[in-house]
């Protein structure tokens, strides 16, 4: 071992590979590798000079904020920071799954083979997008166990949204326009969210979602361009989705206790009355389009504030279904629970197998 | 950590030959092959790569940013590592 110079590279030594982080993103890059003897030794060669110092963890924390960097997993954080991410960031994942529930209803009904596949494919994705955001909560210490847990025994919240039921196809349309509508308003504030994961998730998911909603205001221009039937099917659609959709933005700023400490720590970087208050304005004129009416009779425009008057939605049924009250509560949560339950032989089997060519034991380290 | 949904992989993937790997999440899988397969359906269903790795998280060794300053200290102060350190004459060209 004295004689390092007649070692070959590769022989003892084990090829590491190295990355970097750029601007919240992790990068590979392909070409670098360097040669240790384990792992602890691959980091302590760049590692040439630590100094023991007398760090603030707080103050850092706050720079980072103010300079609008990022958070990432490893970084110190307050506990409530930590909390409340878990929170906002399960529930969120939660409504992501849940939300393939009043959707997955049509799938069998769609009325064409074309609308078919694009309800499928716009399913699939809200899988997708509650799959990215609970591996960015897990990234705060939490398990996928934990977080579902909480979820199957009514303890999680997720969206009031999805305990609406899907009664007709424009429903579909309805949801694909207003509720993806509004979830995408909220979703490109979060992706300049302070916590890394969070908002390279909500990157990812912003991209997708344009989707989503383009497809169900297409549904919403066949039927309101349709038949009188057709038309009033749409208009019955927005009536009935209209006011859940304004609560998706959460309670008003006034009584939404969670609002000040998420602006603060810029998780959220708007007010729910701010983005309700966008939903109505981006909204409006695309029902005029359709020909349809926004059940709301004190809606006007208001020329100083360069935007609409709209009315409150019925802060008391919020609440409600929020407790568990609404229309599908139980029969969400019980679609979800008989889902994890029957899918629970196709988990222990794959665990077998992978025990069986003995890759899980090396895995699980 | 691994639970009933078995452990966590990072995903790196390649958008075009040529290009470095970029990491673009995580997801659970129970074994390389799962992993793989989970990989394609989550993260390139529309045509985001050409190619995917998957690494046991487990497998990740990361640099504590509490050490970020020292750790990155030594490239500091070596700017003969950049081209612009040196002096070339204006009469040559392609340099
Ligand atoms: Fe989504
Ligand atoms: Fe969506």
């Amino acid at each position: 071992m004295n004689d390092r110079d007649s070692m070959k590279p590769g022989d003892l030594l084990l090829p590491v590979k190295s990355f970097c982080r750029l601007s919240g993103q992790i990068i590979a890059p392909l070409s670098f590798e360097i040669h240790a003897f384990s792992v602890k030794f691959a980091y302590s060669l760049t590692r040439s000079a630590y100094m023991e110092q007398n760090i603030n963890f707080e103050d850092i924390f706050e720079s980072k904020l103010a300079k609008n960097d990022f958070i990432e997993p490893k970084d110190w954080m307050p506990d409530n920071y930590r909390k409340h991410l878990i929170r906002q960031i399960s529930q969120h994942a939660h409504s992501e799954i849940v939300g393939m529930l009043p959707e997955g209803n049509w799938i069998t009904r769609a009325p064409s083979l074309r609308s078919k596949i694009v309800l499928l494919a716009k399913v699939q994705d809200e899988g997708g997008h509650g799959l990215y955001l609970y591996t960015a909560a897990e990234t705060l210490g939490v398990s996928r166990d934990e977080l579902l847990d909480a979820l199957h025994t009514g303890k999680a919240k997720y969206s009031s949204i999805f305990n609406y039921p899907t009664l007709t196809w424009a429903d579909v349309g309805a949801i694909g326009w207003l509720v993806d509508g509004a979830a995408i308003m909220n979703q490109v504030m979060l992706q300049r969210s302070s916590y890394g994961p969070y908002s390279r998730a909500m990157v990812r998911i912003c991209k997708e979602e344009s989707f989503h909603q383009r497809q169900g205001y297409e549904i919403m221009t066949h039927l309101a361009f349709g038949t009188p039937e057709q038309k009033q099917m749409a208009q019955d659609a927005l009536n009935r989705w209209w006011y859940p959709t304004m609560m998706m933005f959460g309670p008003p700023d006034k009584d939404s206790p969670n609002s000040e400490n998420a602006i603060k720590w810029r998780i959220k970087r708007e007010t729910n009355d701010q983005l309700r208050q966008r939903f109505v304005n981006q909204t409006v004129p695309q029902a005029e389009y359709l020909g349809l009416t926004v059940p709301d009779e004190k809606l006007t425009w208001n020329e100083a504030k360069q935007g609409y008057d709209f009315s409150e939605p019925d802060w008391v049924e919020f609440k409600n279904v929020i407790n568990g009250n609404g229309p599908c509560n139980k029969q969400r949560l019980k679609a979800r629970n008989d889902a994890h339950k029957n899918g629970a032989w196709v988990r222990e089997a794959a665990a077998a197998y992978a025990k069986k060519k003995g890759e899980s034991t090396a895995v699980a380290a | 950590m691994s639970d009933s949904q078995g452990p966590v992989w990072e995903v790196f993937v390649q958008r075009k030959s040529g290009q470095p790997f970029v990491h673009c999440g995580s997801l659970h899988a129970f074994d390389k092959e799962m992993a793989l397969q989970n990989a394609r359906d989550l993260y390139t269903r529309r045509g985001e790569g050409m190619a995917l790795w998957v690494v046991p998280s487990s497998a990740i060794v990361a640099s504590s940013p509490e050490d970020m300053g020292p750790f990155f200290e030594p490239a500091n102060d070596k700017v003969y590592r950049h081209p612009t350190f040196y002096q070339i004459p204006d009469a040559i060209k392609h340099m």
